[in-house]
């Protein structure tokens, strides 16, 4: 597998991405296209999983849209992602938290962790 | 018809121009030896035999060592005359991944996966019962009727049946190559080929 991690190296672009993981609440800065027009969409929430390696790596994240839960998954090198911004970080215990689908309201409260937030990506 | 022997290393997936993900099968293509040239005036057709993937002397026959030596070579673990090359071959020279380039379409073939013996439904694409009940009992896969009665009283050659599946040549049309990196020997083509995982594969245009 080691050439397919290769041929990964070379197609991943060079943005540099914040370093996020679950629990943390981001906003994703999404380019779409409206017939020959390009606009950013925001999409904000909390992150439930950051998953795969190098350039397949795709992280999901969940919002309450009009009390519907909402989620979607970005692959973190997509060129179409403009930038990815934490808002908060939180602190969970589990890598994974998708017990946060199974609850709502005062229950689905993320602790925070205090502090200035680091935009910048990992070296 | 210019060609070339590969690997199969994997799947992965990349970002075309329009930052659609695109699923990708990774080859690993040459560099190829060509080993001996077959001519209109010797073997009454012409083709390129080409030679890929290491292997140990001690596990090459005397015969082959001899056929390899003739082309200034080490022992390769596949062989495969291409008919038709474009460009002019000579003995020795390398046939290398540079041969595609982006954006062309080419056929790959492959030894399918082995499924071992299966039934007709997953074998011939057969619909099987669709009923549970209505007393169809343990019915749900069976092929139902192979033919009528008395006349023709046989059933006709080429019946599909249940069968050893798999593990036959497979060549896919039409792939696109998506990215080539030559200094790896490696060549990124959208979508599945044909066979495991380290199987050998031939890449044509």
């Amino acid at each position: 597998m080691d050439l397919v991690k290769y041929a990964e190296e070379v197609l991943m672009d060079n943005r540099a991405n914040p370093n996020f993981k679950a629990g943390d609440t981001v906003t994703v800065h999404y380019k779409i296209k409206e017939g020959n027009k390009e606009r950013v969409q925001m999409f904000q929430g909390v992150v439930l999983q950051v998953k795969g390696t190098s350039s397949t790596r795709t992280f999901t994240v969940r919002k309450i849209s009009n009390g519907v839960g909402v989620e979607r998954i970005f692959p973190l090198h997509s060129p179409k992602i403009e930038k990815i911004v934490v808002d908060k970080v939180g602190i969970v215990r589990r890598a994974r938290i998708f017990y946060l689908r199974g609850i709502s309201g005062k229950k689905a409260r993320i602790k925070e962790k205090k502090g200035p937030i680091s935009n910048k990506a990992k070296a | 018809m210019s060609g070339i022997i590969g690997k199969k290393l994997g799947m992965t997936s990349m970002f075309d121009a329009d930052g659609k993900n695109i699923p990708c099968t990774v080859i690993e293509a040459g560099p190829c030896v060509v080993t001996q040239v077959r001519t209109m005036e010797k073997d009454k057709y012409s083709a390129v035999q080409l030679a890929f993937g290491e292997k140990k002397d001690k596990h090459t026959t005397g015969a082959l060592k001899g056929h390899f030596a003739k082309a200034n070579t080490t022992p390769k673990r596949k062989l495969v005359e291409f008919k038709g090359f474009e460009q002019e071959l000579n003995l020795g020279d390398i046939v290398k991944v540079d041969l595609f380039a982006e954006g062309e379409f080419i056929d790959v073939v492959g030894i399918s996966k082995g499924k071992g013996f299966q039934g007709v439904v997953k074998r011939h694409g057969f619909s099987g019962v669709g009923w549970a009940t209505h007393g169809q009992h343990d019915r749900q896969r069976a092929p139902g009727s192979l033919g009528a009665s008395s006349f023709p009283a046989r059933v006709f050659k080429g019946m599909r049946m249940a069968g050893h599946m798999g593990v036959d040549r497979v060549k896919v049309k039409n792939l696109k190559v998506m990215k080539v990196i030559a200094d790896k020997n490696l060549i990124l083509i959208k979508g599945a080929v044909p066979g495991p995982n380290g199987s050998m594969l031939l890449l044509e245009k």
